[in-house]
């Protein structure tokens, strides 16, 4: 209505477009929990970049003389069993889980969508042989099928990455093949066919920018889960390697004070399941700002 | 009288405030008589239908009126009470054949359900009473046809399964939602002229909901014209299509391409509907009229009676206003 | 008009086209849908041909094939004369931005993500018909064109009614200077008093702009106020075709007059003389041997189940399929 008026007042003066973003930052804005998550998301994010600068120790340095100090005033989250300030490790970790989560999944968004789009749009042969082979893929657990590749390609943090991302391409292909799939139906795809667009922009100006937000959605949610295959990576031990400080890694090494001193679990426990929930609630809240049906 | 609506009101709460989709209609219908209600999209026609089936939910309430029905008030009545009367006094048919119906269930189950909710008819009953609905309304060997599933008949075939359905309590009032138009051409002529068979047979009223003139023109006796929400023009069918008097409804006639004239230009109405939560000032078809006057811009008029028994809402008309 | 004078646009010759509705382990077709069916016409130019028929009578699918969206299974399509099947690429290009096309659907047909402006402006662009600075003017004068205001092009199509789409799609259409333009149904989804502005509009753009229609719609109704010349389309066949005052007086064709007949008329004066057919379409997939209709019609004589009855003149120019017009 407001834009009715401007009419009236303005003449024939060219109105400003209304911004897509600003339409979906209002609505998250209504959604509590999004926003909470939102909070979180960004706090995790300013401890990532700031995390080494806030540690007050070093987080790889171990002080065998203060092994097992439960929470205190010197040590926050306390120390583990070589010495080392947990708070520090949690801090430190940060950056690293972080990094592999949005790492792992750009990685796998971007081959996913390249490979979900290809099928999705020309479909026939091309389509059921992208298709099978994410569906052998789909068919190995992701756990097993990332050890395996870790094993295959050796230790580290960059092959971690790649472990855990080539594990959820499959996902990240079928969900954007299926909103292709439905997309496409569209006319206005049949249309720009028609005005004389190629294949590519069909693709890249037409369908994507339509499918984008269950894209993104999903990422969102596939940043958390990446950050659980982190930690599980870590605490079967193979994902980071010490003494560099990663959540769960630092959960694995942990699990045999369990009883003895919980607080070495506990905290980067607490991390994980504070992350991954923020991630969670975000792409929720996500979703439904993103929904154009929402919005009328 | 059958049904009377009085003043119904009915709103709908969206994000940019209240829309008063039916604000004040009222109307008659007698019984075993075909009243049509006409109007375009946003007109409010389907949500008066709604209203008198007790359908309308959130965000949406009937704020106002009384609807009638053999004298009870269907608004007073509770939610268990309006189950006992839809499909039994009262049934509906609806728009969409391809959705309307189950698609897990077989066609006798559909129209069965019905039977078993609303009668003390036992299940054996209850299915020869199917078979002779469906014979009924026209499908060729229902002894069959029974058993299919809605995916396996054509969407005309699943329209006369809804009236079947529809039908199976013998209601008093059928309330038909647009009943033709996802349908072809001669496929409507059938379901139409199925609707007037029964109409005589069974001696039940119909409440015709359409935005087609030519469909009432062929079936009601009695029209009622709304636009944004308001009756316009109340009238028998031989009056409006002889001498349509609101220039609403003068314009919708001529607009509609005719088989049986040649004529460079179509008519039409200029502009567009306006937008619902905004409603001009006076009469809300003000903007688009070509006989505007200015108090049409002032004033709403008055839906007042003419000498041979029909109402319209025009100052072309009669000087009342509403209100007042 | 005598034949001669009229100069041929656009020609379809045996046209065809079967979609696999099944097909079994081996990619074998155990089901075929034809919806259409060898039809062969001429659109001339500077006319606006209608093309009428129920659902899955195949009149979309024709619009289609025009279009290249669809490729078809046999027969060809002659534009100036050439064969669109054995043209260059360069040609083919031409084609394509000769031909456009209006959907009937203003909501699906238009992209929720782009300004109207970039809509109508896109297709100018992409065929790189002017340099980028004018496109913008050439965007204001389209606008302008089909009714719309220049103020509004910086709206998204979801801020627009029913009406205003279709006249978007309209602009995008005539965006790239196209001979003909298909008109798939293009106001059935509208309401009434918006038909008549649509209708309108069409008209009057095909004199401004030098169109040919090709204007298909499911009732005989609006098609008869926009074309010149209509064809009548069952279960992938041509029933009959005519100029618009022979259909419409003298319809030949009992599947013609049924339709004709099926319209509800505003005119409650004259009570008309119902044909009510009996039965559904039957489905594509397994049309009646011989002709389309014998399964409704009313005028059924032997041979009408076995043979199917080819399109042929039957004087002036109006074109039937039936064994009632056999000499």
């Amino acid at each position: 209505m407001r834009k009715k008026q401007q009419v009236q007042t303005t003449g024939e003066a060219l109105e400003k477009p209304e911004s897509q973003i600003r339409v979906m930052w209002d609505t998250l804005k209504k959604n509590k929990a999004a926003v909470a998550g939102l909070v979180v998301i960004l706090f995790f994010l300013f401890l990532a970049v700031m995390g080494d600068w806030l540690a007050p120790y070093d987080p790889e340095y171990s002080d065998m003389g203060h092994t097992f100090v439960a929470p205190c005033r010197d040590y926050y989250f306390g120390t583990d069993q070589l010495g080392r300030d947990i708070f520090s490790r949690v801090l430190s970790g940060t950056k690293i889980s972080l990094f592999v989560g949005v790492a792992a999944v750009a990685y796998s968004l971007l081959i996913g969508t390249v490979l979900g789009s290809v099928a999705g749009y020309f479909g026939g042969k091309v389509d059921s042989f992208i298709m099978r082979c994410m569906d052998i893929m789909l068919s190995i657990p992701s756990i097993l099928l990332a050890i395996t590749l870790m094993a295959a390609l050796g230790k580290g943090l960059d092959k971690a990455i790649i472990a855990i991302g080539t594990v959820s391409i499959p996902e990240y292909a079928r969900i954007v093949r299926s909103s292709i799939l439905s997309v496409k139906e569209n006319d206005y795809v049949a249309a720009a066919k028609v005005v004389g667009n190629s294949d590519r922009r069909i693709i890249f100006h037409h369908i994507l920018p339509n499918v984008v937000s269950s894209i993104v959605v999903r990422a969102t949610l596939g940043i958390s889960t990446a950050i659980l295959d982190t930690a599980a990576l870590g605490f079967l031990g193979m994902g980071v390697q010490p003494p560099m400080a990663e959540w769960g890694d630092m959960l694995g090494r942990a699990r045999t004070y369990i009883f003895s001193a919980p607080y070495t679990l506990i905290f980067p426990g607490l991390a994980i399941t504070l992350a991954v929930l923020a991630f969670n609630l975000f792409g929720d809240g996500l979703r439904d700002a993103l929904d154009p049906k929402e919005r009328v | 009288m059958l049904l009377e609506v009085k003043d119904l009101e009915t709103e709908f709460k969206v994000k940019r405030g209240t829309v008063k989709a039916v604000n004040g209609v009222s109307f008659e219908v007698d019984k075993g008589e075909i009243l049509a209600v006409v109007g375009e999209s946003g007109s409010g026609k389907s949500v008066t239908s709604l209203s008198v089936m007790g359908l309308i939910r959130d965000p949406g309430r009937v704020a106002g009126g009384e609807i009638l029905f053999n004298g009870e008030n269907l608004l007073k009545k509770s939610t268990k009470e309006m189950q006992a009367v839809r499909g039994d006094k009262i049934s509906m048919i609806f728009q969409e054949p391809m959705t309307s119906l189950n698609p897990v269930y077989r066609v006798k189950d559909q129209i069965m359900e019905t039977i078993l909710t609303h009668t003390t008819m036992n299940k054996k009953e209850a299915l020869k009473r199917a078979i002779e609905m469906l014979d009924l309304v026209g499908i060729p060997a229902p002894e069959q046809r029974v058993n299919d599933y809605p995916h396996q008949m054509s969407g005309g075939m699943r329209q006369r399964v809804m009236i079947a359905m529809a039908l199976a309590c013998d209601p008093e009032l059928l309330i038909a939602d647009e009943p033709t138009t996802a349908l072809d051409v001669t496929i409507q002529a059938q379901i139409l002229d199925l609707i007037n068979r029964l109409r005589e047979k069974l001696g039940m009223a119909v409440l015709l909901i359409t935005h087609d003139l030519g469909v009432v023109a062929e079936t009601a006796d009695k029209v009622v014209v709304m636009y944004c929400g308001r009756v316009v023009e109340q009238a028998t069918v031989e009056q409006l299509f002889t001498k349509p008097l609101h220039p609403y409804t003068q314009g919708l006639l001529d607009s509609i391409p005719k088989m049986d004239e040649d004529r460079e230009r179509l008519y039409m109405i200029k502009g567009i509907v306006p937008d619902p939560i905004h409603l001009p000032k006076g009469c809300s078809f003000a903007d688009r009229c070509d006989k505007c006057m200015e108090k049409c811009r002032e004033h709403m008029p008055k839906l007042s009676v003419t000498e041979d028994g029909r109402k319209v809402r025009c100052f072309l008309v009669s000087d009342e206003v509403e209100g007042e | 008009m005598s034949e001669e004078k009229k100069e041929v646009l656009l020609e379809v010759k045996h046209l065809k086209k079967y979609f696999d509705v099944e097909t079994n382990f081996f990619g074998k077709p155990t089901a075929v849908l034809k919806a259409v069916d060898d039809v062969s016409f001429k659109i001339y130019k500077g006319e606006a041909l209608g093309l009428v028929g129920e659902s899955g009578c195949g009149k979309s699918t024709i619009g289609k094939m025009l279009v290249d969206l669809y490729k078809p299974t046999a027969g060809e399509i002659l534009y100036d004369g050439k064969d669109i099947s054995k043209l260059s690429t360069k040609e083919r290009r031409k084609y394509c931005k000769d031909i456009q096309l209006i959907f009937q659907d203003p909501y699906a047909s238009l992209n929720p993500r782009m300004t109207v402006g970039d809509i109508i402006g896109e297709p100018i662009r992409i065929n790189k018909l002017m340099p980028d600075d004018q496109v913008e003017d050439r965007v204001t004068y389209l606008m302008n064109c089909v009714g719309l205001a220049n103020h509004q092009r910086n709206r998204y199509p979801h801020e627009f009614s029913g009406g205003q789409r279709q006249r978007v799609g309209i602009a995008r259409a005539l965006a790239v200077q196209p001979k003909l333009i298909v008109c798939d149904e293009p106001v059935s989804a509208l309401d009434v008093s918006i038909q008549a502005q649509v209708l309108n509009l069409l008209d009057d753009l095909k004199e401004e702009f030098g169109l040919t229609y090709l204007f298909i719609a499911h009732g005989l109704n609006v098609v008869k106020h926009i074309s010149d010349r209509v064809g009548v389309m069952y279960l992938g066949k041509l029933m009959e075709v005519a100029d618009k005052r022979e259909i419409y007086d003298n319809p030949l064709n009992p599947y013609t007059q049924a339709l004709l007949s099926a319209i509800p008329s505003t005119d409650i004066t004259k009570k008309k003389e119902r044909i009510i057919l009996t039965g559904d379409v039957p489905t594509p997939i397994n049309p009646p041997a011989g002709c389309r209709f014998c399964s409704r019609c009313f005028k059924k004589t032997e041979g009408c189940d076995t043979v199917i009855p080819e399109l042929k003149d039957n004087g002036n120019g109006h074109m039937v399929a039936c064994h009632l017009y056999d000499k």
